[in-house]
């Protein structure tokens, strides 16, 4: 199985041997990576019944909860890493769910796509909802609840301890950026979190 | 995807377990021996006896799941589940389904004779606990010379004998699936089943137990208890699509009788269940369930910590006598305990019924999870 080119990201952000919980989940295939590849254990989280049974399939252990009510699930301290891919803008409630994450692990991994994005931003001045490679549906078919620019995102993190060990930033084609990249807000299509708290 | 078969005829079997030299110690001190053991096997034995499955049956189950015995019109319960091609596919697991300790179905129980004395056991019969359950199944598969077993997979009371036969013995269960079970019931839970326990002693057939040597039947007692469980094994939805108020068809006007369709379907259901269920079994199997709470004991979770299990728990969302609080709970420890679980809580209409049904989404669940843990194998 080859990996999504962000989630092959991601695997690398994740230290081997650690025990992984990866919210929104999907069809399994990072903690497939992580499990057959680094030697991880873990456990998914999946909303979707059809991709739920995909990674019963593949051999995840996945668990089919709400992030929004159903984190409490979960122990304190109970994994290492967390992480919380293309997801954070389809949940009701960020904010608990980061919250929760930093509760259950130590090291938390949450990548999101950039609304400010300069691409974004011209379309919202000629009228339009932005759609691009990093939103690719119109405003009446979007799964996506929560618009955020990456600057914004990061305030969110400060307001909760967060601290950005690390941060990737992706370019529309989903490829890392350099680490003189600058002004990610206006120029990355998403960026990859590291973060730990204070 | 395979055709879906039927196993055709099948045959009981009856295993001798322990003996009075060696008897079978239970949780509570006391002892049993011998203690036999009716069991049905489906499917063929690997040569490395590495693809058994064991079905733990619920508080009213029996061993036998699956196909058909000689000249019955009904196959086993799970026989939507157990045969060629379906989602336990005998042609490449070999399924074990035993009748458990303190039944009535041919396992030594309550009714059975107690050789000491030459009658039934009745109320002398000790009092059991999950775990003996356990060990008398582990007993039935060292008597089949099956060391380990791929899976242990149970509905209800079942899936409670899977939750203790995995924390207490890790290393004979790779894979354990619990299917709208418990593991630790409700004071609702308990008071619907300290009502069945006592229209049965109430019942003036009763004879402190000893109604057997009097040639009689609580008859009232247990038909009551069977009616009343029937109200919790189904979801209110499932009644009113069901029967919904429809009247029974010989009813001719209101009365005290069988008014309505769904009094019809209950004074069955209570009917045929004293043909083949004995009342003391009743009375100390829903006991056992009572009493379950193995997370409450220190250590509970030590030994898969250490051997961790493939864990699959489902519940209904329809389901109101084991909620999918009661699984979420069973999660819950679980996780904590650093083991590989998958959870769903499948959408269905039936209440806690629905884990005998063959509802699409429940056995696509099964049957993959049966084919990951066949592909990986025994740990």
């Amino acid at each position: 199985m080859t990996l999504r080119p962000d989630l092959n990201l991601i695997a690398h952000l994740v230290p081997g041997s650690s025990r992984v919980l990866d919210l929104g989940c999907g069809d399994g295939s990072l903690l497939h990576h992580l499990i057959s590849d680094h030697d991880c254990t873990g456990t998914g989280v999946e909303i979707d019944p059809d991709l739920v049974l995909t990674a019963i399939m593949a051999g995840i252990p996945v668990m089919e909860l709400d992030l929004d009510a159903d984190l409490g699930l979960f122990a304190t301290g109970s994994f290492d890493t967390v992480v919380l891919s293309r997801t954070i803008q389809t949940i009701r409630q960020p904010e608990l769910v980061l919250r929760e994450m930093a509760r259950i692990g130590s090291r938390l991994i949450v990548s999101a796509p950039n609304f400010g994005l300069l691409q974004h931003r011209l379309m919202l001045l000629r009228g339009h909802m932005p759609i691009s490679r990093e939103l690719p549906y119109s405003w009446y078919d979007t799964p996506n609840l929560r618009f955020t620019t990456l600057v914004d995102l990061e305030d969110l993190f400060a307001k909760l301890g967060l601290v950005i060990d690390q941060r990737v930033n992706l370019s529309l084609t989903g490829e890392p950026l350099g680490k003189g990249f600058r002004a990610a807000n206006l120029r990355a299509g998403a960026a990859v979190y590291v973060l730990s708290q204070q | 995807m395979t055709d879906s078969g039927s196993l055709g005829l099948v045959q009981i079997q009856t295993a001798q377990l322990f003996t009075a030299d060696e008897p079978l110690r239970l949780v509570g001190g006391a002892t049993l021996g011998p203690v036999e053991v009716a069991y049905e096997t489906y499917g063929t034995l690997s040569a490395a006896k590495d693809n058994a499955v064991f079905i733990c049956h619920a508080l009213t189950g029996d061993a036998h799941a699956a196909g058909f015995h000689e000249g019955a019109k009904r196959p086993g319960w799970w026989d939507n589940l157990i045969g060629p091609g379906k989602p336990l596919d005998t042609d490449r697991f070999f399924v074990i389904s035993a009748n458990l300790l303190g039944g009535c179905q041919g396992t030594t129980g309550p009714a059975s004779i107690n050789e000491a004395t030459g009658r039934a056991h009745g109320l002398d019969f000790p009092l059991l606990d999950m775990a003996d359950f356990v060990t008398v199944h582990r007993a039935l598969l060292a008597h089949l010379g099956i060391e380990r077993l791929l899976a242990a997979l149970g509905g209800s009371l079942g899936g409670m004998q899977v939750l203790q036969w995995a924390l207490s013995h890790p290393e004979q269960v790779s894979n354990a699936a619990i299917v709208a079970a418990s593991s630790r019931l409700t004071a609702q839970n308990i008071a619907f089943s300290a009502v069945a326990r006592r229209a049965i002693m109430d019942d003036p057939d009763f004879n402190d137990g000893r109604y057997a040597e009097l040639g009689v039947v609580p008859r009232l007692g247990l038909r009551t208890a069977r009616m009343m469980a029937h109200i919790t094994y189904l979801s209110e939805g499932a009644f009113s699509e069901k029967f919904g108020r429809n009247p029974h068809p010989e009813r001719d006007k209101p009365g005290f009788g069988i008014d309505f369709a769904v009094e019809s379907y209950l004074d069955y259901q209570g009917r045929v269940f004293l043909e083949r269920f004995d009342a003391l079994s009743y009375l100390y199997l829903s006991r056992v369930m009572d009493y379950f709470d193995p997370f409450s004991r220190p250590g509970a979770t030590e030994r898969i910590a250490r051997q961790p299990v493939n864990f699959l728990v489902m519940s209904f969302d329809t389901d109101w006598r084991f909620s999918t609080d009661h699984s979420r709970r069973i999660v819950k420890h679980l996780a904590n305990a650093a083991q590989p679980v998958t959870f769903r809580d499948i959408p269905s209409s039936w209440g806690h019924d629905s884990f005998l049904l063959a509802g699409q989404r429940y056995h696509d669940t099964l049957r993959a999870w049966f084919d990951r843990a066949l592909r990986d194998g025994l740990r």
